[in-house]
């Protein structure tokens, strides 16, 4: 019976000390420095109007959001997410693809077999590679219903032509994106896919033959083709595609925020 | 558009309701008292109404007796009296009054009330909710459905049928029925180039659906296009990308 009091004083001293050390925390000039006026996270925090506004002004989300928007807007049914959703799949794909990098080398002697290894001896490594490659589907399925949504609302027109043209620049990069990194993995699957793939370019009047050899290092798919789409597929098509998802989401808010006629 | 909040919005259309059903209700006694002026006298002062008319009857006795040497002091009511009014406000005060402005005539704001939620809690919990239900989407599919890997790439072995992705089987299909130079570059460039230049082209203004049938069914079209392009290459082709029909033939497709 004493044990039993004994241990429940104990831990209400350690509840209570832990509780101290949270507020602590939370009251200090590091913690606050870091979680501006309003933050959800600061010691303090009441819903009020003031610290809702102050939740969006206060952090790097007013980048994205303005502190208040249409109430017609938050309608999930009118935009089913879909343009966020494309663009966190993005985000997606770019944490799982920095996690790929760590084990693959695009030469064609090791790709296939990174791949492999990775599968098989890498913790989660299996994992990881499958939500890329579904995230890559996904993606393209998502910003492909995006387009299709925009299109049916008419929210095309004015004053938003410009954002649909960056918008089918968008759908075109992701396709890109998509089918640079199919040739990746170096199986048999990804050499002729891409081998079919690559041959339409070839059809491309003018330049066809140029543009295809360029892209390709030879006049047939091979080594360099691999270190070709790695570098376009990591590097190059991301960085164009940040800078036109940057104007996308800019011009957005510019043209009267997310959703709903004008 | 300016911004109301919800609450104000209601309470001014409410007063701007009562305003127009009391003003319903006098109607019947100003078409009685009849012309303008009358009205404007039960706004304006008495006291300033009297100034007025002291200091117009005092500048037409100036200007009679000046024999319209200075017509310009004549101009109207703009004008202010040059001198000094016969008769000073009450309490003796001398402002002079320039203009009465009715009320209503310069509060005539263009803007209309629009309804706003905060961006937190409102929009940022959706999109939370809709990211992370993604993720488990992926996650959990992910979980189950493994990633192909085929054999090691090998240029001597050409797999039967051998499929572009998903997304350009349409472009394959068109292939196998038209000159490479249409399948691969025309239709598609078509494509991709009346995409963009819609809203250059829809010159209708409105996003109403009925409004736009013409747009929404080419569209649709469009779609439908490359939708069942997509899904006759995807299912329908076997080995030899010939025809087959994938319940008897079996599935010729990789993701």
């Amino acid at each position: 019976m004493a044990k039993t009091i004994e241990d429940k004083r104990t831990s209400q001293r350690v509840s209570e000390r832990l509780s101290g050390v949270g507020e602590s925390i939370q009251g200090s000039q590091a913690w606050n420095s870091i979680f501006r006026p309003g933050s959800i996270f600061r010691k303090g925090y009441t819903d009020s109007p003031r610290n809702r506004s102050y939740v969006i002004m206060n952090s790097v989300l007013y980048h994205l959001h303005p502190v208040k928007v249409k109430r017609h807007a938050v309608k999930v049914s009118y935009t089913l997410c879909l343009g966020g959703l494309s663009f966190f799949l993005f985000i997606l794909l770019t944490v799982t693809g920095i996690f790929l990098m760590f084990f693959y080398r695009p030469t064609a002697a090791q790709a296939w077999d990174d791949i492999y290894t990775l599968q098989t001896s890498v913790t989660f490594g299996l994992l990881v590679r499958n939500i890329h490659r579904w995230g890559a589907h996904l993606m393209v399925l998502t910003v492909f219903l995006h387009m299709a949504r925009v299109f049916y609302h008419g929210a095309y027109k004015p004053p938003r032509e410009f954002n649909w043209v960056i918008g089918v620049i968008l759908l075109t990069l992701t396709l890109l994106l998509s089918f640079t990194g199919y040739l990746l993995p170096w199986d048999q699957l990804a050499l002729w896919a891409v081998t079919v793939g690559t041959n339409m370019m070839g059809y491309m009047p003018v330049f066809g033959d140029q543009v295809r050899f360029v892209l390709l290092g030879g006049s047939e798919i091979g080594a360099d083709t691999l270190l070709r789409w790695y570098v376009l597929h990591v590097l190059f098509f991301p960085f164009i595609i940040v800078i036109f998802m940057a104007i996308h989401f800019w011009r957005v808010r510019k043209d009267g925020g997310i959703s709903g006629p004008l | 558009m300016t911004e109301v909040p919800e609450h104000l919005r209601k309470r001014a259309e409410e007063a701007r309701e009562k305003a127009a059903a009391k003003k319903a209700e006098d109607g019947g006694g100003a078409g009685e008292s009849g012309n303008g002026g009358g009205e404007a006298a039960g706004k304006i002062p008495a006291h300033l109404l009297e100034r007025s008319r002291a200091a117009k009857a005092a500048r037409e006795s100036g200007a009679s007796e000046e024999g319209g040497a200075t017509p310009a002091t004549t101009g109207g009511a703009v004008a202010t009296a040059v001198r000094p009014p016969a008769a000073a406000g009450p309490g003796g005060h001398t402002q002079r009054l320039l203009t009465v402005v009715k009320s209503g005539s310069i509060q005539d704001v263009k803007a209309k009330p629009v309804d706003k939620v905060h961006t937190w809690p409102h929009l940022l919990v959706i999109e939370f909710v809709a990211a992370l239900a993604m993720t488990a989407f992926t996650l959990i599919f992910s979980i189950f459905v493994n990633a192909p890997l085929l054999e090691m790439a090998n240029f001597n072995q050409t797999p039967n049928p051998s499929k572009a992705p998903w997304y350009f089987l349409g472009l394959q299909e068109l292939l196998t029925m038209f000159h490479p130079m249409v399948a691969g570059v025309t239709i598609p460039g078509i494509g991709i180039f009346a995409l963009i230049l819609a809203p250059y082209i829809d010159k209708n203004p409105s996003t109403r659906p009925e409004d736009r049938k013409f747009a929404i069914s080419l569209m649709t079209l469009h779609l439908m296009f490359w939708a069942v392009l997509v899904m006759i290459g995807s299912f329908f082709r076997g080995p030899g990308f010939n025809f087959i029909l994938p319940w008897i033939d079996g599935l010729f497709f990789e993701l």
